[in-house]
């Protein structure tokens, strides 16, 4: 699907009839001096797909939604023009702002589960608008629903359009928004990360369905996504974003095969691959928030190339290539960048394995349902076996089981030859001390009343490590290995970034001083540096500490670079296992093939 | 470029709701919930025996000193209560009564419970419908207002004078009515209800403007507060953001997105109100002489009247069972989620 964009770049930037501008936009807070995100430049022209990519809280749904003459609750629209044809949208009266949305120019919302209204049969919210405005007849406008539906492939008889969105996938709901906000023929999309939380099949088809239609219809499209991946696959431009300021803009070619500004290459230098295992290194430090960036470039403090005038001097967009900018007063200095920078030999096949955890036969029942079948395999010491899957698949379930929170299973699971108990209150003190569980989301799974330095404590007490004064030495002893100062000792965890609460998370599953971790899902709530900075603490805990992981992803590339064996799910089955470069080099089932096929990738 | 048509089936991701039981599911989900409500009648029927006959000497309590000297009559409550059989028995006889309509007689005036019973409690309900009527627009209007300015001056403005609505009792709103329109300041309405007994309050419309705004007042501050806090919600959700960002003008944002998804904690807060006004607003009807159910109840619970006192009880937990009953359906009907839930 990545052979589709790129043509005609010649007379793509020039013209903006049909497409949108922004020019000088700045965004701020309400009541403060303070931006959200300052001296944003983008064209968009008809039939373009422009990416903009940045991490959380670098302002990218800011400069989406201001496309629309909106900011949300807090944040004021200061300065800089939206021109859409020879109409500024910014400073027309809100009569006629609100006149063109939806209609000239349209906005799929981030997570289309909770953006569509409970309460409306789809049908009717899909039409909602056109009803509004008169736009057509009854009849002209349910035909246009029915087309709108077929061009997302989703079907549209009665029955479905009779639905309520809770009745729909996830993959549905997004291509119902999809077509909702296609049906009055807009001129301008701003898509706001639309396949986040999708699975990789659904996520790709609905990439596909987007695209397709942008560029039939001729629309300009901003895809707003912190995926540099899915950019990859779907985007002709690219913007990257960090803390409120585009920093590096250019060709989707330009800026992954040339990338720039050093954090856009610190960006693609933590993404992992799914060609080859790479050593992903993340970014020191934690993105900026409002109020906080720093003087001169914004990203100087956390830049392995800056010098002293890095924080005094504010670097404009300077040209590096024709159609090609960074905001960077080094840009030509810093050398070039590879993409196999990092690389690493993957995980070797033929190593000498010590089975630690062996589960035959396992299969998973919620109440009378059985959601897995008989799944067997096993993992070795300081070995990373990885769980992939797309969503239903059962991978979950089987960490649960194994970590002892679900009780209904069949089967064995050998912990060095004994086998474990069914569910957690049935295992000994050192099963459970020795098996130990890192949750998804790190925003729930640490009390929020609690201390870190009481919440890493906690295991060391249970277990009989450590206590008093000594406890709390190991403690930042701890955090100093999960690379977390002292200082945070007495803070609770609302204080801290995600990144930051998921490594409290691992400090305390290692307090434990456990010689199997369960990870769920560890990082798909977390940005992609931070990401790179987890899995690189997990791969160091596992060479200095040889703990063998369960590593539950949907993200294969991710496996790449973590683990050494893969276990392939579907449907509560084992469709293909082994190591992971077998399995990923020359995978023999056709769904390992789909789902590997589907994957986003840079590379 | 990509074959859209090619895109798989995607009916196969979710099975179609099955709607052919949708019917039955309704009338198996309708019949549990009646026999829970039956249930539920049945033990507070257990309990106000219990409390009112069974535990001590009924005649004792209600001849008090007389108990000693007056034989004849002891005898005579005896009889009437049917003080010589088994509790078993006494209560099967007046479950048996209530459920054909005969719950005995008064001990006060010796007439039929259900002749005394029934003109107040029609009274009461029309008086709390009265009040539901008025008080559920405004509620909601105040709620939208409240929302639409949501932390500036209208807004906090709303918010203390609800608050302070709230915090005050009943029979002090009933009693600053009075006092402006009736007796210190104006003149315009009367300040009790004067009806000859058999002859409904609402002949004369008048009397019936205070005790209904004084409950207006009463009650619209809290479904008022409740429905303003689940729309500023629902105003921060994605779907109202989106239905924004689609161009639609904020009236409709705010009445089909918003108050749609925001009514059904409303609904819910005020079948708890309302079932809460028909037990009785007792000072209030004190303040008024309104001729309801509150005034017979405390009246019947002072004289010792015991048939009295189990009727009225019977029927208020009536009321209460089926206002909830109401307003968990329309709840259910009124939320997608729990009504496909339902009929699939």
């Amino acid at each position: 699907m990545s052979a589709t964009t790129s043509d005609a770049s010649g007379s793509r930037r020039s013209t903006t009839a049909g497409g949108i501008a922004v020019q000088d936009l700045r965004v701020s807070l309400t009541g403060r001096d303070v931006d959200v995100v300052d001296d944003i430049d983008l064209v968009l022209s008809p039939g373009e797909v422009v990416g903009l990519v940045g991490e959380s809280g670098s302002g990218k749904t800011t400069v989406g939604t201001s496309l629309l003459g909106y900011a949300r609750p807090g944040a004021l629209i200061e300065r800089g023009k939206v021109l859409y044809g020879d109409r500024d949208v910014l400073g027309l009266p809100w009569q006629q702002v609100r006149q063109l949305r939806g209609e000239e120019i349209a906005y799929v919302p981030q997570d289309p589960a909770s953006a569509l209204n409970p309460s409306i049969r789809i049908g009717k919210q899909i039409v909602e608008l056109m009803a509004l405005r008169g736009i057509g007849t009854a009849e002209s406008r349910l035909e246009g629903a029915r087309a709108g539906l077929a061009e997302v492939g989703l079907p549209n008889d009665d029955d479905f359009l009779r639905r309520y969105a809770h009745q729909l996938s996830g993959g549905q709901v997004q291509r119902v928004a999809l077509a909702m906000a296609f049906l009055p023929r807009p001129k301008v999309l701003v898509l706001d990360e639309p396949t986040t939380g999708l699975d990789v099949t659904t996520q790709g088809m609905v990439l596909d369905t987007m695209g397709a239609l942008c560029r039939s219809h001729g629309v300009a499209a901003l895809y707003v996504t912190h995926d540099l991946a899915v950019v990859a696959t779907i985007a002709d431009r690219v913007a990257v974003m960090y803390a409120g300021q585009v920093v590096e803009l250019g060709d989707r070619d330009q800026i992954f095969r040339r990338p720039s500004h050093p954090y856009t290459r610190a960006l693609l230098d933590s993404i992992p691959h799914l060609r080859q295992a790479r050593a992903l290194a993340g970014i020191p430090g934690r993105t900026p928030a409002p109020g906080a960036r720093p003087e001169g470039c914004r990203f100087h403090d956390r830049c392995p190339y800056a010098v002293e005038a890095c924080a005094t001097t504010l670097p404009q967009l300077v040209p590096v290539d024709p159609g090609h900018d960074a905001r960077c007063i080094r840009v030509g200095e810093i050398g070039t960048w590879d993409i196999s920078l990092g690389t690493v030999p993957d995980a070797d096949p033929g190593r000498q394995r010590d089975v630690i955890l062996r589960i035959e036969d396992l299969d998973v029942y919620y109440g009378r349902k059985k959601v897995v079948h008989d799944v067997s395999f096993d993992l070795a010491n300081a070995e990373v076996v990885a769980l992939v899957g797309e969503s239903g698949s059962g991978k979950t379930t089987i960490s649960r089981c194994v970590g002892g929170l679900h009780r209904e299973w069949q089967g064995t699971i050998d912990f060095e030859g004994s086998p474990l108990g069914k569910g957690s209150r049935r295992r000994s003190v050192s099963d459970r001390k020795r098996i130990q569980y890192i949750f998804q989301n790190p925003y729930l799974s640490l009390n929020p009343r609690l201390t870190i330095e009481q919440i890493v404590k906690r295991p060391m007490e249970l277990f009989g490590i450590a206590s008093g004064r000594q406890a709390t030495d190991k403690v930042v002893e701890l955090l100093e290995q999960v690379a977390l100062g002292p200082a945070v000792l007495r803070l609770q965890a609302s204080r801290l970034s995600g990144g930051e609460r998921q490594r409290v998370a691992i400090a305390r599953a290692l307090a434990a001083e456990p010689d199997v971790l369960v990870c769920d899902e560890v990082t798909s709530a977390l940005d992609v540096s931070v990401q790179g900075s987890i899995v690189a603490l997990l791969e160091e805990l596992r060479k200095s500490r040889g703990i063998s992981m369960l590593f539950v992803t949907h993200n294969l590339a991710l496996v790449r670079s973590i683990a050494a064996r893969v276990q392939i799910l579907n449907g509560g089955r084992v469709v293909e296992s082994g190591s992971v470069v077998e399995v990923m080099d020359s995978p023999k089932e056709e769904y390992t093939r789909r789902l590997l096929a589907n994957s986003p990738r840079i590379d | 470029m990509v074959d859209v048509a090619a895109l798989p089936d995607a009916l196969e991701e979710v099975a179609p709701p099955a709607s052919r039981h949708g019917a039955a599911a309704w009338g198996s989900w309708l019949l549990r919930r009646l026999g829970l409500a039956v249930l539920t009648l049945w033990l507070v029927s257990v309990l106000v025996f219990v409390a009112t006959t069974a535990l001590g000497d009924p005649v004792r309590a209600i001849l008090g000193k007389d108990y000693g000297s007056d034989k004849a009559r002891v005898a005579e409550l005896e009889a009437q209560l049917h003080l010589d059989q088994s509790p078993v028995t006494r209560y099967l006889h007046w479950l048996g009564g209530l459920l054909t309509g005969d719950p005995g007689s008064s001990i006060a005036s010796q007439r039929p419970v259900s002749e005394l019973v029934g003109a107040n409690v029609v009274n009461t309900l029309v008086l709390v419908l009265l009040a539901a009527i008025v008080m559920i627009p405004v509620a909601f209007g105040i709620a939208m207002i409240s929302a639409n300015f949501r932390r500036r001056r209208p807004d906090t403005v709303i918010q203390t004078v609800m608050l302070a609505m709230a915090a005050l009792p009943e029979f002090v709103i009933g009693i600053l009515l009075v006092a402006v329109f009736s007796t210190t300041v104006l003149h315009v309405l009367p300040a009790v209800t004067l009806s000859a007994p058999g002859v409904h309050p609402w002949n004369d419309p008048k009397t019936m403007i205070m005790p209904v705004a004084t409950l207006v007042l009463a009650v619209a501050p809290y479904v008022s507060r409740i429905v303003r806090a689940t729309l500023l919600e629902v105003l921060d959700s994605d779907y109202v953001e989106l239905a924004r960002l689609k161009g639609i003008p904020e009236s409709v944002v705010m009445r089909k997105h918003a108050l749609l998804n925001a009514i059904v904690p409303g609904i819910q807060v005020i079948a708890l109100q309302l079932a809460w006004l028909a037990g009785g607003v007792v000072l209030v009807e004190k303040v008024f002489n309104y001729p309801g159910v509150g005034n017979q109840l405390v009246d019947s619970v002072n004289n010792h009247d015991v048939p009295m006192v189990q009727a009225l009880s019977m029927i208020i937990a009536g009321v209460y069972v089926v206002v909830n009953l109401v307003a968990d359906l329309l709840s259910i009907l009124l939320t997608p989620r729990a009504r496909t839930a339902i009929s699939s």
